[in-house]
């Protein structure tokens, strides 16, 4: 077929969507499902740097909620009235949309981290605060009793009896906080461009196909990843729950 | 994104049940596709997990398929599902739906297969000892013995997709979501009103649920559904009223 040069239209206008300046974008250009050539020239300026706030996100928000949340459990550990209106709390908290939970936070704390940090830790709070007071509460009777009988402190049956004994149940709760953080973290990036959600909402606004689809797919595997590795480390922690199942 | 130019005042709770009030064609109808779009991905995922988690359990098979794909389905960051979804599938309700039955999925196979599993081996060994057929077994005793278990999987996954669906409108897939994520046309105290609705929206999800999960547990089971109440320990079958 002979195309004469009158009948090639002119080449569209192709938004360059972070493609080499001036060469050829290939896939980029294309605007495809996925394009590889886009993920690797864009790790280390785009992805990488998302993927670590992704981590400093998650790591800030599990390590203060669980510092509230231990302190809450063992308040209703002792005082079992605490137990209703801090679950109430939390589980009010709980309630809330998390594409609304940040918006209404911007007008007491702008577009920042401390917004983002703030709806994150009250994400945390009703899954470790139930998990820890669990956890407490199932430790056996007799073994409190033996505990006492053997002229053990309060003190001293909390971190020597009881939270070792919890240590399943506690370990369940952060490793559930922790992908659960991780889920949320990305639906933060509406309010403040950072974390992985930050190039999936980019993407969306500018239609770019592989930015979403491939942070996505990173997100995924993160979460993936934690769950997994969580797993490890509570198997490591307490391998005395393997042994009784398998038993 | 226009975002944190609206002021918040005490009253801008008022404001939201009278936005509400307002706009009840909005409202009733967002509501609307907000269920709609919850009950495609809640039939489709019934549709295969029930089957394939009772059928694993019948057969006591698979137990690590079942039991982690709970946890790994939970651990499923959705807006990242939705913005997969969103390339493979293209702009629409598609992605969404997509990506709540992915969570809805594990939450209602782990727990069908937990329950079929756990059905006492000696009332099994009774009904073949009775000459029943493997799938008389299925539909007469594992299946009602199970059910409630079932159910309280169905309810979790009921809350946690009425919830999630919220994030449709991030890539405008309707819903109540959409009313979120416009604060420049509805102002906090429409975002608040709709949050308020898709609150609303999951507990009575969870209380709907709940009581069709007392409906089908045999009476003389009643006390004992508290037995197999969630293990906090793995947290396999972990009701959270979301």
């Amino acid at each position: 077929m002979i195309i004469t040069a009158a009948a090639v239209p002119p080449p569209p206008v192709i938004p360059n969507y972070g493609g080499p300046p001036g060469g050829k974008h290939g896939c980029i250009a294309q605007n495809g499902t996925f394009c590889w050539e886009w993920v690797k020239g864009h790790w280390g300026d785009i992805l990488q740097p998302r993927l670590l706030e992704h981590l400093e996100m998650t790591a800030i928000a599990v390590g203060i909620g669980f510092a509230i949340a231990f302190a809450a459990a063992l308040l209703a550990y002792r005082k079992s009235w605490f137990e209703t209106p801090f679950g109430v709390f939390s589980a009010f908290l709980y309630t809330i949309p998390s594409l609304a939970l940040f918006q209404l936070l911007v007008p007491f704390t702008g577009l920042t981290m401390l917004t983002i940090e703030i709806g994150l830790v009250g994400y945390t709070l009703l899954i470790l605060f139930r998990n820890i007071l669990e956890g407490l509460r199932g430790v056996p009777g007799d073994v409190l009793e033996a505990a006492r009988g053997m002229g053990l402190t309060r003190r001293q049956m909390l971190f020597r009896v009881e939270l070792p004994l919890a240590l399943p149940a506690i370990s369940a709760g952060i490793r559930i906080a922790v992908v659960t953080t991780i889920s949320l973290a990305t639906v933060a990036a509406y309010i403040t461009p950072l974390g992985l959600g930050q190039p999936i909402f980019n993407g969306l606004q500018t239609d770019f196909t592989t930015e979403f689809v491939a942070t996505g797919a990173l997100a995924v595997a993160l979460a993936i990843g934690a769950d997994g590795l969580l797993v490890v480390v509570q198997r490591a922690l307490t391998p005395w729950v393997r042994a009784r199942r398998t038993a | 994104m226009i975002l944190g130019y609206d002021s918040f005042r005490p009253s801008t709770f008022v404001d939201a049940f009278r936005f509400m009030y307002d706009n009840p064609g909005l409202m009733w109808s967002k509501i609307l596709e907000h269920l709609v779009i919850s009950g495609e991905a809640m039939g489709i995922a019934l549709l295969i997990a029930i089957p394939l988690g009772v059928w694993l359990g019948h057969l006591h098979r698979g137990e690590f398929l079942a039991i982690n794909l709970a946890n790994v389905g939970r651990a499923l960051p959705s807006l990242a599902v939705i913005a997969i979804g969103l390339g493979v599938f293209g702009i629409g309700t598609t992605n969404v739906v997509f990506a709540l039955v992915i969570l809805a999925f594990p939450l209602m196979l782990t727990n069908a297969y937990v329950g079929v599993e756990g059905v006492d081996p000696d009332a099994i060994e009774a009904a073949r000892g009775m000459g029943m057929r493997p799938h008389q077994i299925v539909l007469k005793i594992e299946l009602p013995l199970a059910l409630p278990l079932i159910f309280a999987g169905i309810k979790t996954a009921a809350v946690y997709v009425v919830a999630t669906a919220t994030l449709g409108g991030v890539v405008g897939g309707g819903g109540l979501g959409d009313i979120i994520v416009n604060q420049a046309s509805y102002f906090l105290k429409g975002v608040i009103a709709a949050s308020i609705a898709v609150a609303v929206l999951a507990f009575a999800a969870s209380f709907v649920f709940g009581l069709l999960q007392r409906a089908v547990t045999p009476r003389g089971l009643r006390r004992k559904v508290k037995l197999i109440e969630p293990d906090v320990s793995t947290g396999v079958a972990e009701a959270v009223t979301a």
